[in-house]
């Protein structure tokens, strides 16, 4: 037994790729997509609003306007592969990473900087956006997507639900379990593993023997590995996977194979635990370049294009900072709103108590 | 009226719940075809369906993960964990995920979820069997916890909890769960969930229960009365929230309180009634708070739990110790 240890810049067999690290288009015989440039140029949009995103919240932690940030650096494709092959009626289940996936499903990111500025858990609806909220605890979330799926079964709704995880979390109970379940009870639940290589400070050899998409067979459903830096391979791989569980199919696991460029988030300083050339090696792989590099040479876009977007970022990133420091604190007393649904006497109480504490202040 | 037992109380009023709302579910291991381990659920997947009473596999994070899911998805499920100790392979879906969401959503999610547990000692059951883990549980902002001492509570308090937006820690007195009494099936006296309610009369002592021990107070107040001592017996009912002010009332009018549980005294949920009542009703106590409780330890083997419980004995006790001040 070998442990699966391969981080490098060579891509296993067994990876699903249509588009490779220089731009070239290939084909795979299960996992075909076309796409229209429009689309292409949608894809590549998406991919470089939501680094753009990332940076500027990076930027923003470092000047002490959020306590933290969980950056997706490098697992663009990842997200918005997955996130683009989305229906407005599936329901999706992040983690706390799913930047890309919340740009897709139309949440604000001031509402993600929010959560990390400390304003609130998650400003946004998740009803609305058929986002869940952000999930900080390790792979709780899967459970609560299958759940759902049962929902959607019972249902008989044309649905699915999708919960996105890290490496790590496959080490978790809950996520064995959610496997369990979906399985004996056929969900419509796609598992959307982002492997990219470290939980924290762990190598992937420290979570599995084996390759995490193989996993799957032992609880009875497919799982496949694909390029986590090929958005066209992520979309192609997770809208097949989601239309096989809406028609009674039941779960897959895809294992986006991929690279966290940064670090696990703000507080973390991954010199300490891993080597340069790993991370050049992947710096060779960018989600972003592929795409720019595909589209210069069937000429989907030219530099004006190109151009426009940037600037389009800029803008985002400009306003979304804007935003973010006008953000208020929100009042002392909201501690106590929306810790239960109905009329709690204890709440009542506390509150009021509380309330009169406050004015003391004011007399 | 119709006399049934705790169970078949709980049974009913289960399926009234299902009858009245088509979003109510039941989830748990074996309380399909087996009707549970204590048969709480006896009949109704006969009645309603795979797909409404769903044998679930054999893992409590499952059952509350996926509750969770489900209640995300607008149905009400009604989970049961097959005894109190296995409760806590569960306790991170239910304290981190269960118990926070709605507020982590501003309000905008709910999870009408409940939690069964059968509680408690007195059955001669292995380790991991007797447990009161109340106090967990209470400790949690978000959930509501409530526990059920006989069948006409038992049937209306269900019904209650499961038509309940919160999220409910629903404790069964299992060793109560054979004993009958009269329930009013065709009842619509709803009462407020969180209130508690005084099983006894009396003008010298109040003691404050919940769960098993309801019954074991009312017995010791029925001896009392040989002694010449009347006992106020208040059922709690709700421990989160707490109905203070009907507890606080009867202080008042007795001057002494104690508070009998199954669960170890040390920060027990009697340390939050005793911190309570001492604070509201200070100058109104003829003596101290007292605790009766387990000790500190872990449940014993059955051949010790009548040693580990309060019983009657113990209770007039601490009632002696009570006068004793």
């Amino acid at each position: 037994m070998t442990a699966d240890a391969s981080r490098g810049a060579e891509a296993p067999p067994e990876l699903i790729q249509l588009l490779t690290p220089e731009g070239e288009r290939v084909e795979h015989p299960d996992y075909d997509i076309d796409l229209t440039p429009e689309e292409v140029r949608g894809l590549y949009r998406d991919l470089t609003l939501v680094r753009r995103v990332d940076l500027e919240a990076v930027a923003l932690q470092r000047q002490g306007e959020l306590g933290l940030w969980a950056s997706l650096l490098g697992q663009e494709a990842a997200q918005i592969g997955s996130g683009r092959a989305l229906t407005e009626a599936d329901m999706a289940f992040p983690t706390y990473r799913e930047h890309g996936v919340a740009w897709c499903r139309g949440v604000d990111p001031i509402n993600l900087l929010g959560l990390f500025r400390g304003v609130n858990h998650g400003g946004w609806d998740p009803a609305e956006h058929n986002f869940h909220l952000y999930t900080i605890v390790i792979g709780s979330q899967t459970l609560h997507a299958v759940g759902y799926a049962m929902g959607i079964q019972r249902d008989g709704a044309e649905a699915a639900s999708i919960v996105y995880f890290g490496d790590g979390a496959t080490s978790q109970g809950d996520v064995n379990e959610a496997f369990i379940w979906a399985s004996v009870f056929n969900a419509p639940v796609v598992f959307f593993c982002q492997n990219n290589q470290w939980a924290i400070s762990e190598p992937l050899e420290k979570q599995t023997r084996i390759p995490l998409y193989r996993r799957a067979s032992g609880f009875g459903f497919p799982g496949v590995r694909v390029d986590g830096n090929d958005v066209f391979a992520c979309l192609a791989v997770t809208r097949k996977a989601l239309a096989e569980a809406r028609s009674g199919q039941g779960p897959m696991l895809i294992e986006a194979f991929t690279y966290r460029m940064g670090a696990h988030t703000t507080s973390d300083d991954p010199t300490r635990y891993r080597v340069a050339a790993e991370l050049e090696a992947w710096k060779l792989k960018d989600p972003i370049e592929r795409v720019r590099a595909y589209m210069f040479k069937n000429q989907i876009a030219d530099q004006e294009f190109f151009d426009a977007i940037d600037a389009e970022a800029d803008e985002l990133g400009r306003d979304v900072r804007k935003r973010c420091l006008e953000l208020p604190d929100p009042e002392p007393l909201a501690i106590f709103d929306h810790v239960y649904a109905e009329q709690h006497s204890l709440m009542d109480a506390e509150r009021a108590e509380f309330a009169t504490y406050l004015e003391g202040f004011e007399a | 009226m119709t006399i049934l037992t705790l169970a078949k109380a709980l049974n009913e009023g289960m399926r009234k719940a299902m009858e009245d709302d088509s979003k109510v579910l039941v989830m748990g291991e074996d309380v399909g075809k087996l009707g549970g381990v204590f048969r709480v659920t006896d009949g109704l997947q006969k009645d309603f369906g795979e797909q409404r009473v769903i044998d679930t596999p054999l893992a409590e994070s499952g059952i509350i993960g996926t509750a969770i899911g489900l209640a995300l998805r607008g149905y009400r499920p009604v989970c049961e964990i097959q005894f109190d100790g296995f409760v806590f392979p569960a306790a991170d879906q239910i304290i981190t995920q269960l118990a926070k969401m709605p507020l982590r959503s501003l309000g905008k999610l709910r999870l009408p979820v409940v939690v069964r547990i059968p509680c408690g000692g007195g059955i001669g059951a292995v380790e991991h069997h007797s447990e009161s883990p109340e106090a967990y549980f209470t400790h949690t902002a978000g959930l509501r916890v409530v526990a059920c001492s006989n069948p006409a509570d038992a049937y209306t308090m269900i019904q209650q909890a499961i038509r309940c937006e919160d999220p409910v820690i629903f404790f069964e007195p299992k060793r109560r769960y054979w004993e009958k009494a009269e329930v009013d099936v065709d009842s619509s006296g709803w009462i407020p969930f969180d209130e508690a309610k005084v099983v006894r009369q009396g003008t010298d002592v109040t003691l404050l229960a919940y769960g098993p021990m309801v019954k074991t107070c009312l017995e010791a107040a029925k001896a009392a009365e040989d002694d010449g001592r009347s006992l106020e017996v208040v059922d709690l009912r709700s421990l989160n929230p707490l109905d203070v002010s009907k507890i606080t009332e009867s202080v008042r009018r007795t001057g002494r309180c104690i508070v009998v549980h199954e669960a170890p005294v040390y920060n027990g949920f009697g340390a939050e009634i005793a911190a309570r009542v001492t604070e509201e009703c200070f100058y109104n106590l003829q003596s101290p708070v007292l605790r009766v409780g387990g000790p500190s330890t872990p449940y014993p083997p059955s051949r010790l739990e009548d040693h580990y419980l309060p019983d009657l004995d113990r209770v007039l006790h601490a009632v002696d110790r009570a006068f004793a001040f």
